[in-house]
């Protein structure tokens, strides 16, 4: 029996959560909001994360009706993400191991995604589409690494979603990604936008440049509502991902997909990948809002598998990198 | 539920005798006769996940920017498949059946030494492309066929499956086509690092246009590999 405490705070979300082979014992989380047309600064993330990290470690403890003595391993964030953030759970989670006198390990965040999705969906051996605020990666697993075939070249398909929701002043309350969602279900009338898809990767910047300039001008002219604009990018953005994860598979031989990361939530998303899947004869795997969005369970559940497979990180190597490639990472816990 | 009807009752009769031998992600692909010709058929038929509009426009374009590239790469030499018909009202391209060949991808997962000079020709081929204008826009080593000459070393590098190719002069483009082979390479084929190394130098010395190409190469490296979560 292993139990492993894994902390999370790599971006706006702070989250702690308990695994216990397999099981979710406890995943409390806590989201930053800022103001409509705002996005999150580093600096004011990690002030937030500071204020609630001691009542979100104390929740989880005692959701799992645990003590500090039963925690065989402390994991955290050990990046990608935002430099603040990232330090200021680092800090806790080796602060912690210090005093319970527990290992500590490093872990990689799109590793954490994906093995939480394996974990809660069963998926074998999925190609992975991982799209989030700060990522977009088509991953396979091949030789002990998380290949990445595909992947945006400029900016993530959630930043471009965020950056959208900031021009036309859309709540970020509980976040920008859900609320175009919602508005994109009234939305019926399509506007082209420009399709940008390189072999197994993606460019967002092109779209969102488009549609920065124009959501005003057509807004302001009634040719079309901010319904119709939230329907138009969500359709014109998640065909280009269905379309590059379709050319993975095909290249990979895969007949299983798994969406993780915070986008992985939207329903069309899943709804047009599933289309995909069908007509391939393939297989979908996707988890809900508590397990999509960043968490601490997914730490601690990478955490789980690489402890038990002896990885530890000493506390001089303990560091923080906001730029960590899922490639680097070798995955001894897999055949 | 329209579309998928319309799809069904559509499919031309040269295809029902056809027979299917793989599915991509842009098209169906068949091998049948054509004129007495051995063909391969390869058939975009509507993405039902894309909105309608997307997905007609999108094919439309990609089945004559294919055939327009295609078309210019054999002009310029460069080994492709004859075009022998498209239809556009299917969106169906009857193409050269490449026979006695063997993608560069098995060929490296066969044979996985001495493929320094397999490098260097991909090279020199990809550099005479885009000296041409022509951008793959999915180049992988499975979109790449080898066919043997007389001799061992003797072999010839065929092009294939243009479905995302366009014309372009930009070095960003160009750039960005190696950057996709990049990837795909070396996800493709792990601990190939040198071995791409020689293909980029062979690319180098190849083309009359290579600097500016490498250059913007380097600049999405850094766009892709160092962004990561941050921006």
């Amino acid at each position: 029996m292993t139990i492993v405490i894994g902390f999370e705070g790599s971006a706006n979300k702070i989250g702690i959560g308990i695994i216990k082979d397999g099981e979710v014992l406890s995943n409390p989380r806590r989201t930053y909001i800022t103001p409509p047309g705002q996005g999150f600064l580093p600096g004011e993330t990690a002030k937030h994360h500071r204020s609630v990290i001691l009542t979100v470690l104390q929740e989880a403890l005692d959701e799992a009706g645990l003590k500090a003595a039963d925690i065989d391993c402390v994991a955290y964030t050990k990046g990608p993400g935002m430099g603040a953030p990232l330090v200021t759970v680092a800090i806790v989670a080796r602060t912690v191991a210090q005093l319970w006198g527990k290992p500590l390990l490093g872990v990689n965040h799109c590793i954490g995604h994906i093995e939480m999705g394996r974990l809660i969906t069963n998926a074998q051996n999925p190609t992975v589409l991982y799209v989030s605020g700060g990522n977009t990666q088509v991953i396979a697993y091949s030789e002990r690494r998380y290949r990445i075939f595909g992947e945006t070249i400029d900016i993530a398909v959630g930043n471009c979603l965020d950056r959208f929701a900031r021009v036309i002043k859309i709540s970020n309350d509980p976040s920008p990604g859900y609320n175009i969602e919602q508005m994109a279900k009234k939305g019926n009338k399509y506007i082209e936008l420009p399709y940008t898809v390189k072999g197994m990767d993606v460019s967002f910047s092109g779209i969102l440049s488009y549609i920065e300039d124009a959501a005003h001008k057509m807004l302001s002219t009634d040719q079309c509502t901010p319904e119709d604009l939230c329907f138009s990018l969500q359709e014109t953005v998640f065909a280009m991902l269905v379309e590059i994860t379709e050319r993975a598979m095909a290249h990979c031989g895969s007949q299983e997909v798994l969406i993780v990361g915070g986008v992985g939530c939207n329903l069309r998303l899943q709804e047009m990948m599933g289309v995909m899947c069908k007509e391939r004869g393939a297989r979908i795997f996707a988890t809900d809002e508590s397990f999509c969005i960043d968490n601490g369970a997914m730490i601690a559940q990478a955490g789980w598998e690489m402890f038990r497979s002896g990885h530890v990180t000493e506390l001089p190597d303990s560091w923080i990198t906001q730029r960590y490639r899922t490639d680097e990472v070798e995955v001894t816990w897999r055949d | 539920m329209a579309q998928t009807d319309s799809a069904k009752a559509a499919v031309p009769s040269y295809l029902k005798e056809a027979q299917m031998i793989k599915q991509g992600a842009e098209a169906r692909v068949y091998r049948s006769t054509f004129l007495g010709r051995s063909v391969i058929i390869k058939e975009r038929f509507p993405k039902l996940y894309r909105h309608p509009e997307v997905d007609e426009k999108l094919t439309r374009r990609r089945t004559t920017q294919e055939v327009r590239s295609i078309l210019r790469c054999r002009r310029a030499g460069i080994s492709a498949p004859v075009v022998y018909f498209v239809d556009y009202a299917t969106h169906c391209i009857f193409l050269q059946d490449v026979v006695n060949s063997v993608s560069v991808r098995d060929h490296i997962r066969s044979q996985p030494d001495g493929l320094q000079t397999l490098a260097e020709r991909i090279g020199e081929v990809l550099a005479q492309m885009h000296d041409e204008d022509v951008i793959h826009g999915d180049l992988t080593t499975s979109n790449m066929l080898l066919t043997s000459g007389g001799q061992q070393q003797d072999f010839n590098l065929v092009l294939i499956d243009f479905g995302l190719s366009y014309i372009s002069a930009l070095p960003e483009d160009k750039g960005v086509d190696l950057y996709v082979l990049e990837k795909a390479f070396l996800s493709t084929h792990p601990k190939t690092e040198a071995l791409f190394e020689r293909l980029l130098k062979s690319y180098s010395s190849a083309s009359k246009k290579s600097t500016a190409v490498i250059k913007k190469l380097d600049e999405v490296r850094l766009r892709g590999r160092k962004r990561s979560m941050v921006g």
